[in-house]
């Protein structure tokens, strides 16, 4: 039986013709390409390269980007494909997002136009792959004690320092990495092969296993002068770029969702028990709409945050809460769901487990959900916890 | 190289079809339509030729309703050059009653080939195509699974019981495609940004000659229930003596 995706509301209606088919081949594209080798892979703990390629065949790497031969598209449009693509895997996904909105992202909008003619082409058409480097291994929430170093010394600026839990780090070509310069905080992109540049897989998860996450070690890193981004200075720098990857999530994640409860109702439906459809019994039937109600909430959320940011009105605040409300409620779709599935729910036959392991993931990165509570929290009565 | 590929919307596969309430037409609450797949395998070959050569234009046509400008754009954005969207007014018209409108319509143009999917997967007749090439005077091929284009020859290979016929016929001529001739390709971003500034030639078809009217659809009966005849090795007996003389298949 095929994918019916939800769409309680006719959501689609609010979607323009253009939105709406660049959704459907990347919907087609995630089913005949993703799903029968996503398994596997999951389960090997390797990275699908080979799609990648075809990613950037169809245009979706950085498509949000204006310019240097991308698509320019718009937010909803944008999101669309990174719903498409982690109902696919949080990994591909999240691939998406770093190449998009933590790369190419402050690229174009910190970058000389020397690192944009340079890099910005490349990342799109895929042949070169991106990562971003903030957190440090002692450094999470709280990145502004960033210990990474950049000094400069004649016509170089020497980096030194660690970076953790960076998805493409390991096969990144340019890392966008930030380091203190005279303690300003400063993005430079450091090329894979600089002497003292070591890109290193951390192996060993239970989540995320579709998707490279590396450490990055700097050891007296010398990059040309060239390779500072010029266009910002501080910390808001890297958050800007987090604000862009988040509200990704917030549509990745109602994708995952989707998947999660399109096969737990499609289970409900042949799983027989007690003589009857599972789905007949009134309890599952409460799991299933609990899962439609707070997906088409995500959709009309993710909506809205889209169409005002196409506007250039979306406060990093807004995005906080549908990232937040989304990784929350995908999560305990995604375990509802797998219990509707029973034991079948455990098995690789199934997407669900994998679904739910990736969102423990998805929920903790780019902000975990505590942070982006106490972010609003500031927000509504303007006291700020972290001070 | 000037191709034309007719292409026809139907519903979609994964649809649920039912008969509309005055038992004539499709209920058309909640079907999607889409291009009927092979026709999709149609155009992606027609594509892959033109995009070969590094010449020419493929030219999509479709007779369908004003609706069909959805799956037209999608064979723009799949890489048609430009499209002719003959308007259907309505009423009931037989393979023969598309394949007229179809060709009066291709008659004057200059072309090199037509190409058509084998069959719609809604009518399932077969039949539309050949009928074009009949009526155009033109030399066709059904159900091709390789094609080459060149010099004013096409060599084109079919499906033929037990093997593969291969035949060379002089362009212009007519093919029909069959599964494995391509595969039909996901339109990328830009195919769908430039999809919406390909030229559309629209034009109104005339209405039917009303010799064909649908009396009535009905759905294919529900299957009967399956039998069991026994379990284990005991069953194996009246399993093959029913398989024989009930079914008739060993």
């Amino acid at each position: 039986m095929p994918y019916e995706a939800p769409d309680f509301y006719g959501i689609d209606e609010l979607l323009t013709e253009d939105e709406r088919m660049i959704r459907d081949a990347v919907r087609g594209w995630v089913e005949d390409r993703v799903l029968p080798v996503i398994s596997e892979h999951y389960l090997n703990g390797t990275f699908p390269t080979d799609l990648i390629p075809e990613m950037a065949e169809l245009g979706l790497l950085g498509a949000g980007i204006d310019g240097y031969g991308c698509p320019g598209l718009g937010a909803v449009a944008y999101g669309l494909i990174l719903q498409e693509l982690e109902r696919g895997d949080s990994g591909i996904r999240s691939f998406a997002s770093v190449q998009g909105s933590l790369v190419m992202w402050p690229i174009r909008h910190y970058g000389s136009e020397e690192q944009r003619k340079r890099w910005l082409p490349a990342l799109h058409k895929g042949e070169a792959i991106g990562c971003f480097g903030l957190t440090e291994p002692d450094h999470g929430s709280d990145p502004g004690g960033m210990e990474t170093r950049a000094v400069k010394q004649g016509d170089r600026y020497v980096l030194n320092g660690a970076k953790m839990w960076i998805t493409n780090g390991s096969m990144a070509d340019v890392a966008v990495v930030w380091a203190k310069l005279d303690g300003v905080v400063r993005g430079f992109l450091v090329e894979k092969g600089t002497p003292g540049f070591l890109q290193r897989s951390m192996g060993k998860k239970f989540s995320l296993r579709a998707s490279d996450t590396s450490e990055l070690v700097l050891q007296d890193v010398a990059v040309p002068l060239g390779n500072l981004m010029p266009g910002v200075e501080g910390l808001r720098g890297p958050l800007n770029c987090l604000t862009q990857a988040r509200a990704g999530i917030a549509w990745g994640v109602c994708g995952a969702a989707m998947a999660c409860y399109d096969e737990a109702r499609r289970y409900a439906l042949q799983r027989t028990q007690f003589g009857k459809p599972i789905g007949q019994f009134q309890i599952i039937q409460g799991k299933l709409v609990e899962a439609l109600a707070e997906i088409t909430k995500m959709q009309l959320l993710n909506l809205r945050m889209g169409r005002i940011k196409e506007g250039g009105k979306v406060t990093p605040q807004q995005v906080s809460l549908a990232k937040r409300n989304g990784c929350h409620f995908a999560l305990e779709i995604a375990r509802t769901c797998r219990q509707i599935l029973g034991a079948n729910g455990i098995t690789a036959e199934y997407q669900v487990m994998r679904h739910m392991c990736n969102l423990e993931s998805v929920i903790t990165y780019e902000g975990t959900h505590d942070i982006h509570t106490l972010i609003l929290g500031h927000a509504i009565t303007g006291l700020d916890a972290f001070r | 190289m000037e191709l034309f590929v007719c292409i026809k919307r139907v519903p979609d596969s994964a649809a649920k079809i039912r008969v509309a309430a005055d038992g004539k037409g499709i209920d058309p609450a909640g079907v999607e339509h889409v291009i009927s797949p092979y026709d999709e395998i149609a155009l992606e070959k027609a594509v892959q030729i033109k995009e070969a050569a590094g010449a020419g234009a493929v030219t999509v046509i479709c007779f369908g309703p004003a609706e069909a400008t959805k799956e037209i754009r999608q064979a723009l954005a799949m890489g048609a050059d430009k499209a002719i969207h003959l308007k259907d007014p309505g009423g009931a018209r037989g393979p023969l009653g598309v394949a007229r409108v179809l060709a009066d319509n291709i008659r004057a143009r200059k072309f090199d080939a037509i190409l058509f999917g084998r069959q719609s997967i809604d009518g399932d007749n077969s039949a539309v195509g050949i009928i074009v090439a009949q009526l155009l005077g033109l030399p066709v091929v059904s159900l091709v699974t390789k094609l080459e284009l060149k010099d004013g020859v096409g060599v084109a290979h079919r499906e033929a019981e037990g093997g593969t016929e291969v035949v060379e016929v002089k362009l212009p001529a007519v093919f029909t495609a069959q599964r494995g001739l391509a595969e039909p390709r996901y339109p990328s971003i830009k195919g769908i940004m430039m999809a919406k500034k390909k030229p559309v030639e629209e034009i109104l078809a005339p209405a039917p000659s009303g010799r064909l009217e649908i009396e009535k659809l009905s759905p294919p009966a529900e299957r009967a229930a399956g039998k069991i005849v026994g379990e284990g090795k005991a069953a194996v007996p009246a399993l093959v003596k029913l398989l024989r003389q009930e079914a008739k298949v060993i």
